[in-house]
């Protein structure tokens, strides 16, 4: 029937009609071939009106075959699924949860930005829903509203933070998996949620306890110390101790000793020690992705002596699918070279059978190499032994390699090894052969002084082997070590001489190189030679070899044309080479998370969340607390005292005491700034504070938030003439705000100045009081390129009752760490008061952000102006960092965010460096993107000053000149970022960005464009 | 079932609510009154706190049975001493119970086992400090439990393979001989014996001759298989005859490996044994049973 394509239009109107009739059965019939059809691949879209009339279908299985319908086709009728719309918004208030959650589902499916309010206020509604089946739903729909339009991210996140909250199973896993799609970052929104996120993770759905665990394990390293600190700093001594030199090693001890004494012995967190207890369990699932989850953590988390439990774990997910075991035997490689005596006693579980498709006895044999040591060689070796004579020849390539390995890394089996590689070299598999040699030449290259009996016997081989790579790999070694056979090598290369012409190219080469490298160091018998073999390669046909034999001609045979080089022929050719290095290939791999996608690739998926390294210092423990800690409750007292004061409904505040006014509801917000703004004295920019109570209270107790649901009810049932008192005292702020609008100083207007003079709208001039000041440190740091120095303001002179701050970026490294950026601060006392003991208190760094405070200022008298520097280190992220600034009487709350531009420093690198580096920073790594330069930004001078002035960068010199290039690196990892600049014909121009740091890139494309565009 | 990719259901409890797995009946049902295999219920499985077990469960015949499954993972090498050997077990259930019924299951020897993994059902606790398994069922069959019994104890292997198979450099002929044996099978027949080998790629053909089973050589894939079925240790099967090489290319460096299949009934190899099963929180008494099988699972004969 499907070849009849005509008829396809046809039946299209048959459908039509089916829907349009009475009868379900005639709609069930339609909708099942429409969705057949989608299914195929057909276009059914012109059916849309037809099918979408249906939604308000009574029929369940119609009902859901329509919505099958709509995900897939609302996006392209935008307009006609708006339609389907109030269908969805009555299916939200139905009585029936599981009707209310399928609703929600879909209408959160349909992709049409129109709707975004709508979904916005659907999933905050089911976010508090009864049914906690709805509330998973909504916790669902929240990635699905954030694809579709990331503007909502900080309303998502308020939802996010109130679902967090959430004590049933069913909601954990799926508000964990929106908080990691929306905000990853706010590890913040955690603390007061992880004890109860560990004590229910055991009975969390299993797909949600892969999310949660993965999400702890990253939280666990921003807050705990490393339980391995001290043995790791053992084990290094160790090895010095192997490795090192025996003077460098007392120093080594010495210094040592004293930093081990200095640290304090390791006590584990209380609750560091709860999620490695709750997780253990799950090891037991029979999900395997569970206990890869649960692996990865303890790997990344546990203390060295508990990390082999994971072990049997994972030995028996081998027994799964092989996409199972791929996965799996990949970790455990990764794990292994880490952790070796883990896997130990499972060793002969990693044995191969015949049948294990390729990857997986390639990987196998990875572990094993990996678990090889002195006292299971024997064993290792003999099953080598029998892997050799496999069928599979990939395998047994491998397999070779592995013995390669075994031998570098275990001295005492080199020579069994050798040997046994020796033999074989007569095998008839091509493939075996040359692989064999390759890595003997490897082996030899260690201790070639040893085994010239070896030498010796590759080169009567060349009697019998005739794999190209293999007979150039011998003739190779011959020529290197020929003083070690100063009888054969000449011998070998008159047999090579003789069979000259009929040998591969690859051969020919190394033939020729053979005879250079014997003429240099026993001219006397194989001077001839030499000369006949490069008469030969003279009129080769291959034109490589010809030039070859010129080229090595002129450097060896001297003449009294000869060159320079002449003298340095026997350097050139019998330098020492350096032995390679055998090892594994996931060696280094256990910089990405165990069990990501990144790690299994060995490059890094978008998407993926850098796992960070553990912190030097603890972060203070009791933000886990779920009481309201100490310091909480001083300052809010404080701040309350400071509320009742103020003239605010004050009947209403009496009674309702202390704790209502520290809950801060998004109504009483707005009350709250309005009177503060109506009260000058205490304008002090309070919002900023309310916000800040929000998070606190948002973190209070259970208790606190059963008053909060408690007092809602009662707001609910307050009479109607305070809440009327209420929305007007509220109405009467606003006019106020807007009557004084054109010195508002609120926060939010603030921090809408300062996006404002980030996108470079307004930009002041350079500040006076900087002096330009070059320091060129032992580093390879340039010292910045001075453009325009931009200010930004931190606090301004109202909100700050007289006291404005201002702070930018200095551009100057930082004394004493050089992974903070430098922040200059000024601050002016605008007063007629003195203020006194200035300070920055309570930083709040995100996870990983450090903040080096300035000295705190005595005092500062009316007038007067200071600038002092302060250290941010931004961890390379464009998060603000959030601290207060004190004086003697009052707390200001704010936030420096820094363009991503200041998050670099200058290097210095040549034109080849630089190329050198792009090249290694291709793929993602290279942004593009096509720049229109207006009329004035034109010259050389306008656009190196454009780009310095957006970024901190250095120019590299460039030979081209029409083309420009800048290069830095981020403050806190170190990661190059290069800019290109490329002018094309007219006003047309080429910007490219490499930098390992993808959003930094971008963002840095997005602010050059916008600078240039100036 | 997915919603934006995250899974929302994996549960086949749930999924069988929300649709019916096919039956004959059902399909004929369906075809008469034009009825589908959806459910119509909305599938309220989802909500419960046991969220595999579907509620107002309703069976006229009460039963629960359960089978010990275990398989021998080994590798022999070529002169029939084990290299490694380990067994994976496994208790599948089919549990038909009206209601809520709270199980528990005890063994006789519960120490054996090395290393388990459970059905999300089953009370972790209970087992950490009792060795007992406590749960409220899955309706239907599932999974209970797998469990590994380590390499260190020492396995039993049941069967014993006699191979010579040689290539002669000189000839294009090789000779091909497989005799399998029982060895310690706790007086139980070995039945549903099946050999395959993987042939190298010079072999052209083979003419062999069975004492008893069918055997097959596919000459494209290479592929030897020999369903042998029971073995009779009066009369041990064997298979004898010879192989045809490919004139002209020297001989096959590498022999093939043998891999076997095999059954046996009534036998946990591991010597594992269900003590007893208790119903609580329903009132009728339901009917149990419990079955034992031993199979091969990675079964390999070097040679």
């Amino acid at each position: 029937m499907g070849f009849f394509f005509p008829m396809v239009w046809y039946r299209h109107d048959d459908l039509k009609e089916m829907l349009d009739s009475n009868k379900d059965s005639l709609k069930l019939e339609a909708m099942k071939r429409i969705v057949a059809m989608i299914a195929r691949g057909k276009n059914a879209s012109d059916l849309f009106p037809a099918v979408v009339k249906n939604v308000a279908c009574k029929n369940i299985e119609v009902k859901k075959l329509v919505y099958v319908y709509l995900v897939r086709y609302a996006e392209e009728q935008q307009d006609l699924a708006l339609l389907s719309i109030s269908t969805f918004q009555r299916g939200l208030k139905d009585p029936n949860q599981l009707i209310r959650a399928s609703a929600l589902r879909v209408l959160s499916s349909i992709r049409v930005p129109i709707i975004v309010p709508i979904m916005m206020l659907a999933i905050k509604e089911a976010a508090s829903d009864m049914s906690p089946y709805v509330r998973k739903t909504a916790a669902h729909a929240i990635p699905k509203l954030y694809s579709l339009d990331s503007d909502q991210k900080d309303q998502l996140i308020e939802v996010i933070e109130k679902l967090l909250a959430d004590k049933t199973t069913l909601v954990a896993g799926s508000v964990v998996m929106a908080f990691e799609e929306v905000c990853p970052e706010r590890i913040d929104l955690i603390h007061k949620n992880y004890r109860k996120l560990c004590n229910l993770l055991i009975d969390v759905e299993e797909w949600g306890q892969v999310v949660i665990i993965n999400m702890l394990t990253r939280y666990a390293r921003t807050q705990f110390l490393s339980p391995n600190q001290n043995e790791s700093l053992l084990e290094e001594s160790a090895e010095k101790a192997f490795y090192g030199s025996e003077d460098e090693d007392a120093k080594d001890a010495k210094a040592e000793a004293a930093s081990l004494a200095k640290r304090k012995p390791y006590v584990m967190d209380p609750d560091h020690r709860l999620l490695l207890r709750n997780t253990k369990p799950l090891l037991q699932s029979r999900n395997a992705a569970v206990v890869m989850a649960v692996a990865q953590l303890y790997f990344h988390l546990a203390p060295k002596a508990e990390v082999g439990v994971i072990a049997k774990a994972l030995v028996r997910l081998l027994r799964s699918h092989s996409e199972v075991q791929y996965v799996v035997l990949q970790n455990v490689a990764t794990m292994s070279i880490k952790r070796r005596g883990m896997f130990e006693p499972y060793l002969k579980s990693f044995y191969i059978r015949s049948t294990d498709p390729t990857q997986i006895k390639i990987l196998k044999l990875e572990v094993l190499t990996n678990l090889a040591n002195e006292t299971n060689i024997s064993t290792i070796l003999r099953e080598f032994q029998t892997y050799i004579r496999s069928m599979d020849k990939d395998f047994v390539a491998a397999t070779i390699q592995a013995i390669g390995r075994c031998a570098t890394n275990i001295g005492k089996v080199r020579d069994t090894c050798l040997n046994g590689l020796v033999q074989l070299l007569s095998n008839r598999d091509e493939l075996v052969v040359a692989e064999s040699v390759v890595v003997i030449k490897k082996l030899l290259q260690m201790q070639p002084a040893q085994h010239s009996e070896i030498i010796k016997h590759m080169a009567k081989l060349t009697d019998n082997i005739q794999v190209p790579m293999a007979r150039a790999s011998i003739l190779w070694l011959i020529g290197e070590y020929c003083e070690h056979v100063p009888k054969i090598a000449p011998d070998v290369l008159r047999k090579m001489a003789k069979s000259f012409t009929n040998e591969e190219d690859i051969v020919k080469l190394q033939v020729i190189n053979l005879a250079a490298k014997l003429y240099l160091t026993n001219s006397k018998q194989s001077k001839l030679l030499t000369q006949y073999v490069l008469n030969l390669a003279k009129y080769d046909q291959n034109y490589d070899i010809r030039d070859r034999a010129r080229f090595i001609r002129q450097l060896i045979v001297p003449t009294e044309k000869s060159g320079a080089l002449n003298k340095y022929a026997k350097k050139l050719f019998l330098a020492q080479k350096p032995a390679p290095i055998l090892e594994s290939s996931f060696k280094d791999r256990d910089h990405f998370q165990l069990g990501s996608l990144s790690h299994l690739l060995n490059t890094k998926a978008v998407g993926y969340q850098e796992l960070p390294d553990w912190p030097d210092e603890a972060p203070d423990p009791s933000v886990r607390n779920v009481e309201v800690p100490e310091w909480t409750k001083c300052t809010s007292r404080e701040k309350r005292k400071e509320k009742v004061e103020k003239p605010f409904y004050s009947d209403s505040e009496g009674e309702s005491g202390p704790t209502e006014s520290a809950d801060s509801e998004p109504e009483s917000v707005s009350e709250e700034s309005g009177s503060s703004s109506s009260s000058s004295s205490s304008s002090s920019g309070s919002e900023e504070e309310d916000e800040d109570e929000e998070e606190g209270s948002g973190d209070l107790s259970e208790e606190e938030e059963e008053e909060e649901g408690a007092k809602k009810a009662k707001k609910k049932k307050a009479p109607q003439g305070r809440k009327g008192h209420a929305e007007t005292s509220s109405e009467e702020a606003s006019a106020s705000e807007s009557s004084s609008s054109g010195s508002d100083y609120g926060s939010e207007t603030e921090a809408k100045q300062r996006k404002a003079v980030r996108a470079g709208a307004s930009r002041s001039p350079i500040p006076p009081w900087h002096p330009p000041h070059r320091s060129l440190g032992p580093s390879q740091l340039l010292s910045p390129a001075f453009g325009a120095v931009r200010t930004y303001e931190l606090l301004h002179r109202m909100a700050g009752e007289g006291l404005s701050v201002e702070y930018c970026f200095s551009r100057r490294p930082f004394p004493g760490d050089p992974h903070m950026v430098a922040v200059q601060i000024q601050i002016s006392n605008n007063t007629d008061a003195e203020v006194k003991s200035l300070r920055v208190s309570e930083p709040k760094p995100l996870s990983g952000m450090r903040i080096q405070e300035f000295p705190e200022i005595e005092r500062l008298a009316p007038g007067d102006t200071v600038s002092v520097v302060m250290g941010i280190d931004f961890c390379d992220s464009t998060q603000a960092a959030n601290f207060q600034l004190c004086t003697h009487t009052r707390h200001f709350y704010v936030s420096i965010q820094p363009p991503v531009g200041e998050l670099m420093a200058p290097v210095f690198m040549s034109e080849n460096e630089f190329k050198k580096e792009q090249g290694k920073l291709m793929g993602m790594s290279e942004i593009t993107e096509k720049v229109t330069l207006p009329e004035k930004c034109r010259s050389d001078h306008a656009i190196v000053q454009q780009v310095t002035s957006a970024a901190n960068v250095g120019r590299v010199p460039c030979g081209a000149d029409n083309e420009y290039r800048f290069a830095a690196k981020t403050v806190t990892s170190g990661s190059l970022v290069l800019i290109t600049l490329e002018r094309r014909e007219g006003a047309a121009a080429q910007l490219i960005v490499n930098s390992e740091k993808m959003v930094i890139g971008t963002m840095l494309v997005k602010d050059i464009v916008q600078a240039l565009a100036q | 079932m997915l919603d934006n990719g995250f899974p929302l259901a994996t549960e086949s409890n749930i999924l069988k609510e929300l649709i019916k797995p096919p039956t004959i009946l059902r399909t004929v049902v369906n075809t008469i009154t034009g009825s589908t295999n959806v459910g119509d219920q909305l599938p309220t499985g989802q909500l419960s706190v046991v969220p595999w077990r579907r509620t107002g469960v309703k069976y006229t015949n009460n039963e629960a049975y359960f089978d010990v499954i275990e398989e021998i993972d080994a590798i022999i090498d070529k002169s029939g001493s084990t290299i490694t050997a380990e067994i994976q077990g496994v208790i599948d259930a089919c549990v038909k119970l009206t209601g809520m019924p709270d199980l528990t299951l005890s063994f006789m020897n519960p120490r054996l086992l090395d290393d388990v993994s459970f059905h999300p059902c089953v009370r972790f606790k209970r087992w950490e400090s009792e060795r007992i398994l406590s749960f409220i069922p899955p309706d239907g069959n599932f999974r209970l439990l797998s469990y590994h019994v380590s390499a260190q104890n020492l396995v039993a292997i049941p069967v014993y393979v006699k191979h010579n198979i040689s290539f002669r450099d000189s000839s294009s002929l090789g000779r091909f001989e497989i005799t399998v044996g029982p060895k310690q099978t706790m007086g139980k027949t070995v039945e549903g014996v099946m050999v395959t080998s993987q042939m190298p790629k010079g072999v052209l053909n083979m003419t062999l001759t069975p004492s008893q089973g069918t055997h097959i050589f596919d000459p494209v894939t290479k592929l030897l298989s020999w369903d042998v079925g029971k073995i009779n240790p009066q009369k041990l099967p064997s298979l004898k005859g010879s192989m045809t090489l490919q004139a002209g290319t020297s001989k096959p460096d590498e022999n093939p490996t043998i891999n076997l299949q095999f059954k046996i009934q009534q036998l946990a190899i591991s010597g594992l044994k269900v003590n007893r099963l208790d119903m609580y929180g329903e009132k009728y008494k339901p009917f149990k049973g419990i079955k034992y099988m031993t199979k091969a699972g990675k079964f390999q004969v070097r040679t």
